[in-house]
């Protein structure tokens, strides 16, 4: 199998990468613990109470929350814009940033919610609830569900529910004050139930979206092609708008609107499988941008935790400052497979 | 559609029966919510008397009035409207793509960083507000389009390089916002939504002056644009100077929607929604300029009205009422809709 060995070779480097970085958000913190105390400490051997209790109660699971997140957004990402056929795509287009943000703002003013865990169910009950009625204002009329007709309704429900949000918290300052810093997007502060509770959201989103990974090659022929071909379109969109519905909802709710990730990442993932000879095909791009997004998160969390010891920066911030340089100069660079 | 042409004077062109009404309907429309926006207000003035007073003729107290506080802010709602409704037609058709807008190139994002930046570190170097907004669109969409040169543009590098820059610059203004005190958040937040209140004739001379000379520009460049549409390489055939005619769409769209957002706030929506409203109203094949910007002051004008009216003793600003108003249009246009070309 020569035809595949570019790609699963970038795929194992990126996973060796995904890896070690893992090991040093484990390690790297306000406080450093070598790299063999963590192996040590994770294969089950205690070496001392603090090194157990910071890894396995703080810094497991905040690297668990940005594997799970990241993954979730660069797939999302990746799909969004196969079914929208739109470069400018990002996860949050089917209103579920904008659903999740009103709904913990509303949370928050309407019902006097303050809690964390409050937080997360009413995010994610937002972002659930307007991606399903972003998809089913895309598909009435007659012409049915088409790419710009899913993106347009998008940014209609989106600006419709970032007005009321933006209203809310401009009358409220108390809501503006929590919004603010979920806003940001940040890693910290998350326990490990936090984190096994979007788990299962993430793990059913993965699936339908690798499942759909073949259909959406066709689909990028246009309907009528796809159709020839055997696919059925509507099916797949359906699937699809479920599949980053889980996703980015789960991703969206704990670690804040970072969608940005999942515009950029795809983008990323495109010039890597063209580089690796597999050209923009989505059974390829989908496992790259699992593996690019995290990748991208964890790092920003390791330089938030680091650059301002003891306090910490945003990973939401510090993702654009280390990513969109990066994204510009790749730009610049190559010439760009477009969709 | 029809086409004709004259021996004297030596012109042709198409006559679109369809568009010129609708031009015609909106700037009516467009009008009439203008002359309301200065109709309403703590002293009620009729919209009779608004007319006269626009023609120069009342009363000295109504004429006051009218001259100095409601002129301006209804004028800057236009203006805004105009330009950004014209501006995101251009980058929509440049683009070939219907989520294009100056937004996306990170103009809109560079701007209230700028601000934000201003407002939460308390530095304004002996600038207005309006200045700083102004400043800092110019410099980012200045700088996208450096980092996008390499032995000429295309359209495609300078979107990609616009959301690089965009996306740092969304994100150094929530940092600034979740960094600050609480009270310069709030005042950061309100400009952010866009909002109309106070504006008087220091903010809306630059944009009048910026609109007198770049909407006809921005208008002449649109029959240009259309061939871009098929491709740079079909253009240049056809005889189009392709690098020249973006260059200068990129400095007419970005200089309307600079001097836009400083004069009344990065106001959602409008550049982005307007343009898909009128070409679904003039039943086009791409987003016509002139339609989309009397769309977009139309859609200004009356949400400024409803922000004014909707809730007793509080204004909400403009920019929260576009999406509220914006929205339900642009999706009711979607979903009635019936063949797949007009639906998208």
């Amino acid at each position: 199998m020569v035809r595949y060995r570019g790609p699963a070779l970038l795929i194992g480097s990126l996973g060796a990468l995904l890896v070690l970085l893992c090991l040093l958000s484990l390690a790297l913190g306000a406080l450093s613990i070598p790299l063999d105390q963590v192996v040590q400490t994770l294969t089950g051997h205690d070496v001392d109470r603090t090194t157990g209790n910071v890894i396995w109660s703080v810094r497991a699971p905040r690297t668990a929350l940005g594997l799970a997140a990241g993954a979730a957004l660069g797939v999302s990402g990746a799909l969004m814009q196969a079914l929208t056929r739109n470069p400018l795509a990002d996860p949050g287009l089917l209103g579920v940033s904008a659903g999740a943000a009103f709904a913990i703002v509303a949370a928050m003013a309407l019902l006097g919610v303050t809690s964390l865990f409050g937080f997360i169910w009413f995010a994610l009950a937002g972002a659930l609830l307007t991606s399903l009625v972003v998809y089913a204002l895309a598909r009435l009329g007659r012409s049915g569900l088409t790419p710009v007709k899913l993106a347009l309704a998008g940014i209609a429900v989106t600006s419709l529910l970032f007005s009321v949000t933006n209203a809310i918290i401009l009358i409220d300052p108390e809501s503006l004050n929590r919004y603010r810093f979920w806003s940001a997007g940040s890693l910290a502060g998350q326990t490990g139930e936090v984190v096994l509770q979007i788990l299962p959201f993430v793990a059913a989103g993965t699936l339908i979206a690798l499942a759909c990974a073949p259909a959406l090659n066709s689909l990028a022929l246009g309907d009528d092609v796809a159709t020839s071909l055997g696919r059925r379109p509507a099916l797949v969109r359906a699937a699809g708008v479920i599949a980053i519905m889980l996703l980015t909802g789960a991703a969206v709710a704990v670690i804040g609107p970072v969608v940005f990730l999942g515009l950029v990442v795809p983008h990323v993932a495109r010039v890597l499988a063209v580089r690796a000879g597999v050209g923009p095909d989505h059974r390829w791009l989908l496992p790259i941008s699992a593996l690019l997004a995290p990748i991208l998160l964890l790092t920003a969390d390791l330089a938030g935790r680091l650059a301002a010891r003891p306090a910490e920066i945003q990973a939401g911030v510090l993702i654009a400052f280390i990513g969109g340089p990066f994204f510009i100069a790749l730009v610049r660079r190559r010439r760009l497979a477009e969709l | 559609m029809t086409y004709f042409r004259l021996a004297v004077p030596p012109i042709s062109g198409v006559f679109r029966p369809r568009m010129l009404a609708l031009c015609l309907l909106l700037a009516a429309a467009a009008f009439l919510a203008f002359c309301s926006v200065v109709a309403v207000g703590d002293y009620p003035i009729t919209l009779p008397e608004v007319v006269q007073a626009l023609a120069g003729v009342g009363d000295p107290g109504t004429l006051l009035i009218v001259r100095e506080l409601r002129l301006p802010r209804a004028l800057a709602g236009l203006l805004v409207g105009l330009a950004f409704g014209v501006s995101g037609a251009l980058f929509q058709t440049m683009a070939r793509n219907p989520m294009a807008s100056p937004d996306v190139i990170g103009l809109t994002q560079g701007s209230g960083t700028a601000v934000v930046a201003a407002i939460t570190l308390g530095w304004t170097g002996g600038l207005s507000v309006q200045a700083i907004g102004l400043l800092g669109g110019l410099a980012t969409a200045l700088l996208v389009y450096a980092l996008a040169w390499k032995r000429g543009t295309t359209g495609y590098r300078i979107i990609l390089v616009g959301i690089g820059v965009s996306w740092i610059c969304t994100s150094a203004t929530d940092w600034l916002i979740a960094r600050g005190g609480l009270f310069q958040a709030q005042a950061a937040v309100g400009w952010l939504v866009g909002s109309l209140n106070g504006r008087d004739w220091n903010a809306v001379l630059p944009l009048a002056l910026a609109c007198a000379v770049l909407l006809p520009c921005a208008l002449l460049l649109g029959r240009q644009l259309r061939t871009l549409q098929l491709g740079d390489d079909v253009a240049a055939g056809l005889g189009t100077r392709v690098q020249l005619v973006r260059f200068g769409v990129l400095l007419a769209g970005v200089g309307l929607i600079a001097f836009g957002t400083a004069a009344g706030g990065p106001i959602a929506f409008v550049a982005l929604a307007a343009p898909q409203i009128a070409q679904r109203l003039a039943g086009a094949a791409w987003p016509p300029a002139l339609a989309s910007g009397l769309t977009g002051a139309l859609v200004v004008l009356a949400a400024d009205l409803t922000g004014a009216r909707l809730i007793p003793n509080m204004e909400l600003p403009v920019g929260i009422v576009t999406g509220v108003l914006g929205a339900p249009v642009l999706l009711w246009l979607l979903i009635r809709a019936n063949r797949a070309g007009s639906g998208g």
